[in-house]
């Protein structure tokens, strides 16, 4: 089952898996925005953070 | 049993290894570091092993020493994470532990890295010492190439910047060789080919199997042991096959990313990540 959430970039509509976790990065498809899902009841979705030095594998 | 995950951004790794966890039937905690606002001396965490997946490598390594300081036993280790981070400690524990490596010099001035890059002979590569994904790698073909870099970091790079990691280039062919090692052995190996000279999946390159060798099973064994103080750890080894056709370690990562070799090489990376990450819990329960 899908829920949505709305793009804070662009407005679009998001389909945000039903097993969607805190802090999963989903893409937007029409804007391509990476959003940061920062709640989940009510699901709530931030500009995640830019690419950082240090981030890596 | 209660594994502790520490992440913030959660990539499809971190969601395969909860997925894991609970197919193993054994409970997870999420920490999210930015959560954290620990009290030194007074910070007992309520897991019984953290494994440590941040994406931000500095942050990671401050919370193994908050972990590890309150008795949690953490993987990987600090002291392989921070082994593993910074390239200046990966080459000197490889080389301290005979692992096979392309020629590599530090300099601490742009004076002194012209000197390195004059000895090891054009091509070179400069990496910054810290970092991942390919990210601000430069192949320096010839002396004007050297000094447009070279000036391009004094002036504009930060302090980590300012120490030069200079590397031969390897005549690679097309592709080099990412293993998974689980403790000391490896479980599994990916080709990344690409016509570019960095060949990192993250910039392109096209994941195929490759077949664990001897070889590549020995240098991975090695190589596991030289950054772990013994003990391994769950790490991904980036190996260059020289033109002589023997093996080198160009880098070891501790927070591996691996979803593009899952399917490619048929092995449940994540599973056996899990079940590395429960034995640890265990020995440390068998010692309390």
């Amino acid at each position: 089952m899908m829920n949505t959430a709305t793009c804070i970039e662009c407005g679009a509509t998001l389909n945000v898996p039903a097993d969607v976790m805190m802090g999963e990065i989903l893409p937007c498809a029409d804007c391509g925005v990476e959003l940061e899902v920062t709640n989940l009841t009510p699901l709530t979705v931030e500009l995640a953070p830019q690419e950082m030095e240090d981030w890596g594998e | 049993m209660n594994i502790g995950i520490l992440c913030s951004r959660v990539r499809v790794e971190e969601k395969l290894l909860f997925e894991a966890f609970e197919q193993l039937g054994v409970p997870t905690t999420r920490i999210d570091e930015r959560t954290i606002a620990a009290q030194i001396g007074s910070y007992i965490p309520e897991v019984d092993v953290l494994l440590e997946r941040s994406i931000s490598a500095n942050a990671g390594l401050v919370a193994l020493q908050l972990f590890e300081a309150a008795g949690i036993p953490t993987v990987n280790t600090h002291h392989a994470s921070e082994t593993c981070a910074d390239k200046i400690r990966t080459t000197i524990a490889l080389a301290r532990g005979g692992v096979p490596q392309p020629r590599t010099e530090i300099a601490f001035s742009t004076d002194a890295a012209f000197e390195s890059i004059e000895r090891l002979g054009y091509p070179v590569v400069i990496k910054p010492p810290v970092g991942s994904w390919g990210r601000l790698l430069a192949r320096i073909n010839d002396r004007d190439a050297a000094e447009a870099v070279l000036e391009h970091k004094e002036v504009l790079g930060g302090v980590n910047h300012q120490i030069f990691y200079i590397q031969e280039f390897i005549a690679k062919p097309g592709r080099d060789i990412r293993a998974f090692v689980i403790g000391t052995e490896c479980i599994c190996a990916i080709y990344r080919t690409s016509p570019h000279w960095i060949t990192n999946t993250a910039r392109g390159g096209i994941a195929t199997n490759c077949p664990v060798t001897d070889e590549i099973a020995d240098i991975c064994r090695r190589a596991a042991r030289a950054v772990s103080d013994g003990q391994g750890g769950l790490l991904a080894l980036d190996l260059f096959e020289a033109p002589d056709g023997g093996l080198l370690v160009c880098e070891v990562n501790h927070t591996m990313e691996f979803r593009n070799s899952i399917a490619t090489t048929g092995v449940n990376i994540p599973e056996h990540m899990a079940r590395y990450v429960v034995e640890v819990a265990e020995r440390r329960a068998v010692a309390l």
